[in-house]
């Protein structure tokens, strides 16, 4: 009788960390802020829209207010003018957040390098992963997204939280 | 009493909200629900391109003028590719204009297919948001195979193209514009009867004839407000006479008007379509200007004239004469012009963007004055602007 009830027991009961189940279910509904710039927010309509459809992902819910997101996709150029409200945006967001760093512009001004754009948007945030491409295709920018659960599962494997 | 009601509040829309179709920024005035003024503040994308194509040569800049009006890549290159094919005194081959006017109405279907998508998902029908953006995927698959790129093409030389179209382009874009009506049909019968389509649309931000005029006003926009002007037609560049089209106009310069234009003027770009693939002439997609477009590879290896002009093409560019040049394509979104001035070195000393979002927008308060709110969302959405194009 005993080793019936131990069979059950491993059919019917996970054992885990609370750490693992937290990222476990931040890493499958990580929710994007509606939040576009240039060319690469055409890109981001695009991996949401049919052909690519981010659901698959569980990122389809992007919200307008960054109340209500994880993710903030910085897709496209940021430019002096933009980057305090960028900045302010992010922190609206609650914790824990992420940040992806989409297309060249993002990641480190790409092909302009003047006065007008900050080099880099991680000048201003913390990124989490970075997507080259001018702009970057939809699966990369899905590869991206696919990169990031692994980093938010890999956080809660080792029991770190992220800041 | 009178003087609660006349108190006006003041609200910001932007530069971060889900329907300002980017970076844009409106501070509006408002008495109840009811406009009282629209002041839009731009330059949140600000991009200095104007100022950085002064630092790259000629050729370089072509990757520059796509990334402006990021929807409409092929139009900036045609304009700015016109621009200095006028100043040099180029003749251009008449194959590379017909692929010139191909590619170039095909990303004006796509570029109206984002704003139908986007305006439309603008009121929650995203149904027709996704359909659009399903239907532009197409366009990016070809504007692929032809340019190895989905956006930012940089198919466009001057003095011609980077190659000539691939075989296995000519299905797919037979197979494009023979669907094309029948999916245009089926967007239609999603929204022209649609009851709320027609309740946010008919009436909402008129713009009138003279308005139109006067705020100098290009594109959809202005055919809406029942001015017949089209680039294409008025002042015809890369052989747009040679091809039998209607320019649809509009009566009432409504959002409503703005949304029949565009649908129509998709229509014609596939008739347009049609003709220029019957009608591709053969020869050269490029000049045989040695000064201007690179040998080919063959010649490399037999003449050392060939090595020369190479070498001088690529390590210094093209040298076009002093000299001050306009020239305007038709975009999908109105007149697009480059203003470039020469001083007989590889680089340009000004250039100017002549950008029709940037006018469109200026319109955007008369429009709205004494409508209300929730209209806005519909009259920016009608205007198409892409911030890229405002701000530069």
């Amino acid at each position: 009788m005993a080793g019936v009830e131990e069979t059950d027991l491993q059919r019917n009961v996970l054992t885990t960390t609370v750490d693992r189940m937290l990222a476990w279910a931040r890493r499958s509904s990580v929710w994007p802020a509606q939040f576009g710039l240039a060319c690469c927010a055409i890109e981001m309509i695009s991996t949401a829209a049919a052909r690519f459809d981010i659901a698959r992902f569980g990122s389809e819910v992007m919200r307008a207010s960054p109340r209500q997101a994880d993710l903030m996709i910085v897709a496209g150029r940021v430019s002096q003018k933009m980057a305090p409200v960028l900045r302010h945006i992010h922190d609206q967001m609650l914790e824990p957040k992420w940040v992806i760093a989409m297309g060249d512009c993002a990641s480190c001004g790409g092909v302009y390098n003047n006065y007008a754009l900050v080099q880099g948007v991680d000048k201003i945030v913390p990124v989490d992963v970075y997507i080259a491409g001018c702009p970057p295709r939809p699966e990369a920018l899905l590869y991206g997204i696919i990169k990031l659960q692994e980093k938010i599962d890999e956080q809660g494997r080792q029991g770190t939280r992220t800041a | 009493m009178s003087e609660l009601t006349r108190e006006t509040l003041t609200i910001n829309m932007g530069p971060q909200h889900p329907s300002t179709h980017g970076v844009l920024r409106l501070v509006l005035e408002l008495s109840g629900e009811t406009i009282v003024s629209c002041k839009p503040v731009i330059g949140y994308l600000h991009t200095g391109i104007e100022k950085e194509m002064e630092t790259r040569t000629y050729h370089q800049n072509i990757a520059l003028t796509d990334r402006i009006e990021y929807l409409a890549s092929y139009f900036e290159e045609m304009a700015y590719c016109l621009a200095v094919e006028k100043l040099l005194g180029l003749e251009v081959p008449r194959r590379a204009q017909y692929i010139r006017v191909i590619l170039c109405e095909l990303n004006r279907i796509a570029s109206h297919l984002v704003w139908l998508g986007t305006s439309a998902l603008d009121l929650n029908a995203s149904s027709v948001m996704m359909y659009a953006f399903a239907h532009r995927e197409e366009y990016q698959e070809m504007s692929e195979i032809v340019s190895g790129q989905r956006m930012m093409p940089g198919y466009f030389r001057i003095g011609g193209v980077q190659w000539d179209l691939p075989e296995e382009f000519f299905p797919r874009v037979r197979k494009f514009i023979d669907e094309l009506p029948r999916r245009l049909d089926e967007y239609e019968a999603l929204l022209t009867d649609n009851p709320i389509w027609r309740d946010r649309h008919i009436g909402i931000s008129s713009l009138s004839r003279e308005q139109a005029l006067a705020y100098g006003v290009t594109g959809p926009v202005l055919r809406a407000s029942g001015v017949n002007w089209d680039l294409r037609k008025a002042i015809p560049y890369s052989s747009y006479e040679d091809f039998t089209f209607e320019v649809p106009v509009g009566a009432n310069g409504d959002a409503f008007d703005r949304y029949t234009v565009r649908m129509a003027e998709m229509r014609e770009s596939g008739r347009i379509l049609r003709q220029a693939l019957d009608g591709l002439p053969e020869g050269p997609y490029i000049t045989s200007d040695r000064k201007v477009a690179l040998p080919p590879r063959p010649e490399l290896v037999r003449s050392m004239e060939a090595v020369i002009h190479q070498f001088k093409l690529v390590s210094e560019g093209i040298h076009p004469p002093k000299g001050e040049v306009y020239a305007a394509v038709e975009s999908p979104r109105g007149e697009k012009g480059y203003f470039i001035v020469s001083d007989g070195s590889n680089k340009p000393v000004r250039v100017r963007v002549r950008a029709p979002s940037f006018s469109n927008l200026a319109a955007l308060p008369v429009m709205v004055q004494g409508e209300m709110l929730a209209d806005v969302v519909v009259a920016i959405a009608s205007i198409d602007i892409v911030l890229g194009d405002v701000d530069r």
